[in-house]
């Protein structure tokens, strides 16, 4: 067993803690020590993911119980990737939270890294109810997060956002529940044992389970029945934390892609695939509704909001077309989407601070100071996210629109991704156009200065689209060779023999 | 004991979502916490409904099993949690909004009705 693993959870966990008992300490201090533990963080996460390349499945067992009993944590490339986006787009996000957003409340250091140590858990565990737990870490994390700075225009869209997720978490139990009481296990390794040998009418149970699994999954990614809290919500968050959020909805459809390519995979019998010919067609109509709203949204941040909807549909889109080229493409796609939103999000308050009582709304308003640096950064985020050459949008839009098989889904996925984009461009122009060139005589009172580290991190994660472009040839080979990983669960269940470690029982 | 069981639960769970339907805070909290009371129960009967039975190996004939009950548990505290939230974001948003209803001031979305309303309800207030 590797104590690296459990460095992901460890890390935020002491570091929120001590954050908690230094609540009156100087904010330098504060600042100091969190900033301290994210990039510690991050250093961790790009070790795993290096660890991770061989492709091997890596079990921790906590207390040395063996799985399927104990609780275990499992390392493979998909949680290593995902551990090392999360670690990336909040360390750039806690650099620019120093702006000021962590003097308004005092806790805002220790929410924002038990958010992280949610997220961990989440990506890491390799037990169905140690999700739903990680589920709500993060989610109790982020009410308060979301939350942070106060006012009423959050109350409202908060409100909404816990009462819909406390839904969803009673919803999570029930389908837990039902699992469990079928097959008699919780761990996904011997889930995926177990779930292809139910029949008669327990299949009925599971597969109950299953869909209402996947609704759950679909909240908290925001597919389209499910996801009208999302844009208010996200457009109300101060921006670091809305930044952070982009990660949020990732978190769902990392739970689907797990859950429903090991236990529901092709190797699951008649359970196989269940619920992937429901997704694609929601998937497309998520994409379409995102594009809707993106061309209304009457502010910046509303615009950047229904851009995660819309990154959401692509997303699903390929996951459920279910071949290893349409995972690798919907991977690929994940890592691009997750940054530069997370990035728009931070250069739009950036915007939004320079304007006076205009703020982020799509109007004329008068000059803005440092307009030329915050359009070009403004530029290449909506190029990237909106999929125009020869950003990492295009390559990852042109990667799943190839690993699509000829035949009906062919015309629907292409049609509405070529469609989608295209008004997302012009959406995007539209906005830009008003904010940036339009502009009325006078000058803002008082206009937000850039600072160094704000502009770095804003323009660190818009970068990434730059960088994921330079290395695409490595990032690629990547995520094929997760892809690969993930459509041969036979290689997860492996993870059930890890041994215990010798001398445990000599105590 | 299951056909009570089972109407418990069913009874719990339908309260609960009819108030969670009714669109104004307390009436919400209330019904969550009835849908996690309902989920809860649910939870527990998972692992078979057993009277006198321990779950401890070699100490009975008849055996429960014990991970429900663990589950349950961390439920239940992380339930706990959240309705304690939830209570004080409802407090927050009727302290912010001056109205109970899920959407802020009802005026804001359906102004009409939002006026009418008003209407009948400011000279209790001044009162």
């Amino acid at each position: 067993m590797n104590h690296l693993l459990t460095a992901p959870i460890l890390l935020p966990l002491l570091g929120g803690i001590l954050q908690i008992f230094m609540s009156f300490a100087p904010l330098g201090l504060r600042r100091t020590l969190a900033l301290a533990t994210t990039t510690l963080l991050l250093v961790v996460a790009f070790s795993l993911l290096l660890m991770a390349d061989d492709g091997t499945y890596r079990a921790y067992a906590f207390g040395n119980w063996a799985p399927p009993f104990g609780i275990v944590l499992v390392l493979d490339r998909l949680s290593a990737m995902m551990v090392f986006m999360t670690a990336l787009l909040a360390f750039f996000c806690h650099i620019y939270s120093t702006r000021g957003t962590d003097a308004v409340g005092r806790h805002f250091h220790a929410l924002f890294l038990f958010q992280l140590l949610g997220l961990n858990i989440a990506f890491l565990t390799g037990d169905l109810f140690n999700l739903f737990v990680a589920f709500e870490v993060l989610l109790i994390a982020s009410y308060g997060l979301l939350m942070h700075g106060g006012g009423t225009a959050r109350t409202v869209p908060g409100l909404h956002y816990v009462v819909l997720n406390l839904i969803g978490s009673s919803l999570f139990l029930i389908a837990v529940g039902l699992l469990y009481s079928v097959v008699g296990t919780l761990n996904m390794a011997d889930l995926a044992v177990k779930v292809p040998q139910v029949s008669g009418n327990d299949l009925l149970l599971v597969r109950a389970a299953g869909m209402l699994l996947l609704v759950v999954f679909a909240l908290k990614a925001a597919l389209l029945p499910l996801c009208f809290w999302l844009p208010r919500a996200y457009a109300s968050a101060t921006a670091p934390v809305a930044a952070l959020f982009a990660v949020m909805t990732k978190v769902g459809i990392y739970a689907i892609l797990r859950v429903y390519l090991l236990v529901f995979g092709d190797d699951a019998g008649p359970l196989a695939h269940l619920g992937m010919d429901w997704l694609f067609p929601l998937a497309l109509v998520t994409l379409a509704a995102g594009v809707v709203g993106a061309l209304g949204s009457d502010g910046l941040r509303k615009l950047v909001a229904w851009q995660v909807i819309i990154s959401v549909g692509t997303l699903l889109a390929a996951i459920s077309l279910n071949t290893v080229a349409s995972t690798s493409a919907a991977l690929f796609y994940l890592l691009n989407t997750t940054w530069v939103v997370g990035g728009l999000f931070l250069v739009v308050d950036l915007v939004a601070r320079q304007r006076g009582s205009a703020q982020d709304r799509i109007v004329t308003a008068p000059r803005m100071r440092s307009r030329t640096l915050l359009s070009v950064l403004f530029l290449i985020g909506a190029t990237a996210a909106a999929g125009l050459p020869p950003l990492s949008g295009f390559f990852a839009k042109v990667l799943i629109l190839e690993s699509v098989q000829p035949g009906i889904e062919l015309g629907w996925l292409w049609g509405v991704i070529l469609v989608g984009g295209f008004l997302t461009v012009v959406a995007y122009s539209r906005a830009g156009s008003i904010v940036f060139w339009r502009n009325v005589e006078g000058h803002v009172r008082d206009p937000g200065q850039l600072t160094l580290p704000v502009t770095v991190s804003a323009g660190a994660l818009i970068a990434m689209s730059l960088v994921i472009v330079a290395f695409a040839g490595p990032i690629s080979r990547y995520t094929d060779a997760t892809a690969q990983q993930l459509h041969t669960p036979s290689a997860y269940i492996e993870i059930l023999e890890t041994p215990m470690v010798n001398g445990g029982d000599t105590l | 004991m299951e056909i009570v069981f089972a109407l418990v639960i069913g009874a719990l769970t339908a309260a609960g979502v009819y108030l969670v339907l009714r669109a104004r805070t307390f009436p919400v909290v209330v019904g969550l916490t009835m849908l996690s009371y309902g989920v809860n129960l649910f939870l527990f009967s998972t692992g078979r409904l057993v009277t006198g039975g321990q779950p401890i190996i070699d100490s009975t004939e008849q055996y429960s099993d014990p991970l429900p009950q663990a589950l349950v548990l961390t439920a239940i505290v992380i339930g706990f949690a959240m309705t304690a939230f939830v209570v004080v974001l409802a407090l927050r948003s009727r302290a912010d909004t001056g109205d109970d209803h899920v959407d802020g001031k009802i005026e804001e979305f359906w102004p009409e009705s939002g006026a009418e309303k008003r209407a009948e309800t400011a000279p209790e207030e001044k009162s």
